[in-house]
């Protein structure tokens, strides 16, 4: 077999070592009754020829975003991941490694940990980074989790314009977490920022926003929000898309007290949804509220440079259950891909493609406009995504976009059953003009 | 050795009194069990604290410990240089390395503490 | 790690020269505006984020000098007890990399995604026949995820039986892993630690004693961490089911008893796995990983949504599961990791997966028997796919556990998991996996027994390694007290 280096005689020479006559006799501590006496019901084993050829043609069953004109967003993202990322990570020193317990023989991922968490720094222009979470959405609810732990208050007032994905997860974590999640409203269809001022009171330990919001808005008053929350005592989350902050003043400036969010749009591959990254930065204060790895730079023996986890003493491996949370790994490879992406990209490759999508969105956007049937959606300043209003099913719309090759837009009833005829669009960098030509031209058509 | 003029508890902190002030640090055992300590978080003075509460957590790299009160009373007083210098734990536990002031509200809890020399039988038989 | 590179690598904010970039994109094409019309002049950043500015080839440069400083599965033996740090085949990753996969939006139509909701519902399947629970959800991204998790699936059922406001108690053995402590305690249940007896099993009159109508569960490893069968597994069951509490099953050592004993079969009501332990998915330097839950049938409405079904030849996610807990991480899960862990299944078979489980055993049982003259051994009872060491016998000497540790990568051997169960004293748990051959576990038989010799002759060869690495030993001390957690140039 492959993937077991024991021979017949390897495995008898070591019997003879143990001082047993079969393998059979190591489990003797399993009682009988528990042991199985047929195999277990599973398909044939395939050798690696077969089973490539089985599993790519399983690949074929989907259309990959290469096959297909993509126009979904809300919150994954269709970037270029550059040749570069894919080899990086490809080097099996890094991904076959584990976490990087012992420091000496992990200088790599631990280094780049540390390149990373300077970076995200750098974005969302906050003092401390961890070393990554498991996603976007459970990175809003780690913040959370921070802010009701330093406030010791339990409810948290979130924007309707956060990502619903976000919404749900957090939801579930507060329903079991007893804390109390209040919802601002869309008022007149826009959630704003000032929208939430009313809704902070002295119980609330955070308000959280996103900077693009889910529907690609760039909401003002996040600035006057902060000052809101700070006076009632409580803190101001912020879950912004990391390209964005190539262009866009970064939350800490505006008063954030944490930022977080996915960090899929730096390199890494939509994947059906995961595996991919959460960030979060927070002011210093927090730094002992963050949960996750941390690495921080030291020296050795010797005086030389060199890098560790640092500040286990938070971590359930030595708190148990008094552990600032429960999470004992991080992404790191995503973040590794993140720090590769942003490594090869540098301000003006990061203000490039940002300000490519930023221009694309709004060339179809307008476009689109001129469509009879199709109407603006939420006013006001958007990044690279955007809702209109479509005279027609929209569900139905996505069906048969599939049929010319175009995935999307969302519908977004699906998420805000009172926002039953808008769509939203997401255009990056990676879009040609001719396919959003192409688009319009469909749209036109159908509509 | 540890000094005769303190109280001690079994989970290792020691107990200075004057008047109604209590000063509360940890034990030179607890300083060389837990090893280089890195951070100190200290309670906000003003809080009241129940005998046995948690009110303190020293952190070493490896290892971490609460701090609790040996009596009832309000903290009137925290030792800001921890924020620091944690490693005044290690140097000089019994003085420089003290970590709050408690204003007692019943002192006759004291009674239920350790003396020096019950103490040190204590962490032998620990 | 081939390179001695005494310099160290640069940090690369070091190596930035302004106007470098290692990237290029297609020119504009469509008109262009400027920004300050379109977007919020009082957003617009004033600075451009400080990020290195360095070329392609630099970039590569920096990468590959990285990755030759770590020790890594592919490079050597890597005994981490409790990580089961087996090969990770290849054609994992080559699947995993298939565009029809690695570019597919979680939010494309179902019919565009056949195949990817295919090797969802089938690896769900696959791993409720292995381990003989009914249910599957993969949404959970780590084992310490499905811990908490599987809390809340158990607080969700006893919600439902209106119990939930009286079993506030969730009991886990002195040897548990910490997150099981941190996820019960994180789900907002009381964390009763219950006693281990001389055998290293869970001391069932202590048991007896903590487990109540105000029990919600129990959490076992099973291996436990000390690598050892929780023999009374099915009394500890009747007892904590007699009481009205469920039992939940810690995966992290399920590589053991692959194809010969079944979590579901002994009583376990929830368990996780961790597919980059078990189904040979890497490890990725500390993630991404998988904690799929699996549960059995009275607690299946409650998983977390949208489920996978079948219908007739198609399939589609359920969303309409009114007693669902809800989402507990965005979309799927991690469903790369996921179809790594399905690709493995498949090339294995059941025979594979059971040759798995007996070849890690024996080669556990191997080490064991070559070292257990050589250091103390806490419990002298036959091991499963592990075993923990106790270093006491050279604290005598003053040499720690960890001058132990760092030693052996001074012979390119990862060190075991040290100071871990807490319950034995300067502990090493060993874990070799069924992918090392004999070869490579004498050649670790011959470095830990030199190192028990230098030990008793030599102490400060250990207390000094390793000497032969990138870095000598760091200065932890400093680092959490100084903390330097960014590069500020």
């Amino acid at each position: 077999m492959a993937f077991i280096a024991n021979t017949p005689a390897d495995q008898a020479e070591m019997l003879a070592a143990i001082g047993v006559a079969e393998i059979a006799e190591l489990f003797a501590d399993i009682p009988a009754s528990l042991r199985l006496t047929r195999e277990l019901n599973l398909p044939a084993p395939e050798a690696e020829p077969i089973l490539l050829k089985n599993l790519k043609s399983l690949a074929a069953r989907n259309i990959s975003a290469g096959e297909a004109v993509v126009f979904l967003g809300a919150g994954t993202y269709d970037h270029y991941v550059p040749s570069v990322v894919g080899h990086i990570l490809g080097r099996s020193e890094f991904y076959t490694a584990y976490t990087p317990y012992q420091a000496e023989i992990s200088q790599g991922t631990l280094q780049a940990i540390y390149e990373y968490q300077t970076m995200i720094c750098n974005l969302t222009g906050l003092d401390v980074s961890n070393a990554s979470l498991y996603d976007g959405a459970t990175a809003v609810v780690e913040a959370v989790l921070m802010a009701t732990g330093a406030t010791r208050r339990c409810k948290v007032v979130v924007s309707a314009g956060l990502n619903p994905e976000y919404r749900r997860v957090l939801a579930t974590y507060c329903d079991f977490l007893d804390l109390q999640l209040v919802v601002g409203l869309l008022s007149e269809g826009e959630p704003s920022a000032e929208q939430l001022h009313d809704l902070v009171d002295e119980q609330t330990a955070a308000v959280i926003v996103q900077y693009p919001n889910f529907f690609g808005q760039i909401e003002a008053g996040i600035e006057q929000l902060a000052e809101v929350a700070h006076a009632k005592g409580a803190l101001l989350i912020c879950a912004a898309n990391p390209i964005a902050l190539g262009l866009l003043k970064p939350p800490g400036e505006l008063g954030v007290d944490i930022a977080c969010g996915e960090g899929q749009a730096l390199g890494n591959r939509m994947a059906f949804g995961g595996p991919h990254l959460g960030y979060l930065a927070c002011r210093e204060q927090y730094l002992r509220r963050m949960p996750g790895r941390i690495v921080g730079a030291t020296t050795d023996a010797s005086g030389k440079r060199g890098y560790v986890l640092t500040l286990q003493a938070r971590e359930q491996h030595i708190r148990r259950q008094k552990a600032t949370s429960n999470i004992c790994s991080n992404q790191a490879l995503n973040a590794l891909a993140a720090t590769v992406y942003l490594s090869l990209l540098g301000p003006q490759g990061l203000a490039q493609v940002a300000e490519h999508s930023v221009q694309k969105a709004h060339y179809l956007y307008n476009q689109l406009l001129q469509i009879e049937g199709i109407s603006p959606g939420l006013p006001g300043p958007f990044f690279h995504e955007f809702t209109v209003r479509v005279k027609a099913n929209p569900e139905e719309l996505f069906s048969r976009l599939v049929e010319y090759g175009i995935l999307g837009p969302l519908p977004l009833a699906r998420y805000y059953p009172e926002l039953s005829d808008l769509v939203l669009f997401c255009v990056t960098e990676q879009r040609t003009k001719e396919e959003l030509d192409y688009l319009v031209k469909v749209l036109g058509g159908l509509l | 050795m540890n000094p005769a003029d303190l109280k001690y508890t079994k989970e290792h902190e020691w107990i200075r009194v004057s008047g109604k002030r209590a000063i509360i640090g940890i034990t030179d055992y607890a300083q060389k069990e837990l090893g280089d300590v890195v951070f100190v978080d200290l309670p906000s003075p003003g809080q009241e604290v129940v005998k046995g509460d948690d009110f303190a957590v020293v952190e070493s790299v490896k290892a971490v410990s609460d701090v609790y009160a040996p009596i009832s009373g309000i903290i009137v007083e925290v030792n800001d240089n921890l924020q620091d210098s944690p490693e005044l734990l290690n140097s000089d536990p019994y003085n420089d390395g003290w970590i709050a002031v408690i204003e007692m509200r019943d002192p006759s809890e004291l009674a239920e503490l350790m003396t020096n020399e019950e103490y040190e039988a204590f962490i032998k038989g620990a | 790690m081939r390179v001695n590179n005494t310099a160290g690598v640069k940090p690369i904010f070091a190596e930035s020269v302004p106007g470098r970039t290692g990237f290029s994109l297609p020119a504009l094409d469509v008109p262009s505006q400027p920004l300050s019309a379109i977007l919020p002049a009082d957003l617009l950043r004033q600075e451009p984020p400080v990020l290195p500015e360095v070329s392609e080839l630099g970039v590569v440069r920096h990468f590959t000098r990285l990755s030759q400083l770590n020790h890594s599965v592919d490079s050597g033996f890597y005994p981490l007890g409790s990580c089961t740090m087996k090969y990770n085949p290849k054609i994992n990753e080559d699947v995993a990399g298939l565009d029809g996969f690695a570019d597919l939006h979680p939010l494309q139509p179902e019919e565009t995604c056949q195949g990817a909701l295919q090797v969802i519902f089938e690896l769900e399947q696959y791993l409720c026949e292995i381990t003989g629970m009914d249910a599957f959800t993969l949404q959970p991204a780590a084992g310490a995820h499905g811990e908490l998790t599987g809390l809340m699936l158990i607080k969700a059922y006893h919600r439902q039986r209106g119990e939930a406001a009286t079993r506030t108690e969730v009991i886990v053995p002195d040897s548990a892993h910490g997150t099981n402590p941190a996820s019960a305690a994180m789900c907002g249940f009381k964390v009763v630690e219950v006693p281990s007896n001389e055998r290293g099993n869970v001391d069932i009159a202590a048991l007896r004693r903590v487990v109540g109508p105000q029990t919600a569960a129990l959490m076992l490893t099973n291996p436990n961490t000390l690598g050892l069968f929780e023999e009374n597994i099915l009394e500890i069951a009747e007892i904590v089911h007699e009481a009205g509490g469920l039992l939940y099953y810690d995966g992290a050592n399920a590589n053991a008893i692959l194809g010969i004993a079944r979590p579901g079969d002994m009583g376990f009501d929830v368990i996780h796995l961790n597919l980059h332990k078990t189904f040979a998915a890497p490890h990725g330097g500390g993630g991404p990983g998988a904690g799929p839950v699996g549960v059995k049938r009275a607690l299946e409405p409650f998983l977390p949504l949208p489920r996978v079904i079948k219908d007739a030849d198609s399939y589609r996610f359920n969303y309409d599961l009114p007693q669902s807990i809800g989402k507990v991480k965005g979309f799927y899960g991690n469903f790369l990791v996921a179809l790594k862990a399905y690709t493995y299944i498949r090339q294995m078979g059941a025979a594979g997966l059971k040759a798995v489980a007996e070849n890690a055993v024996l080669n556990a049982n191997y080490l064991l028997a070559q070292l257990k003259d050589y250091f103390d051994l806490p419990y002298p009872r036959r091991c499963m796919h592990e075993f923990v060491l106790s270093g006491s016998r050279q604290k005598a000497n003053g040499v720690k556990t960890l001058d132990m540790a760092k030693r052996l990568l001074d012979f390119g051997i990862h060190a075991p998991t040290i100071y871990f169960p807490l319950i034995v004293e300067e502990a090493m748990m060993i874990e070799p996996t069924e992918t090392e051959s004999k070869q490579t576990l004498d050649e670790f038989v011959q470095a830990m027994r030199q190192i028990a010799r230098e030990a008793e002759e030599s102490p400060e060869l250990l207390q000094q390694a390793p000497t032969k690495l990138p870095v000598s030993r760091l200065d932890e001390t400093a680092a959490a007290r100084n903390p330097d957690l960014r590069w500020r140039g």
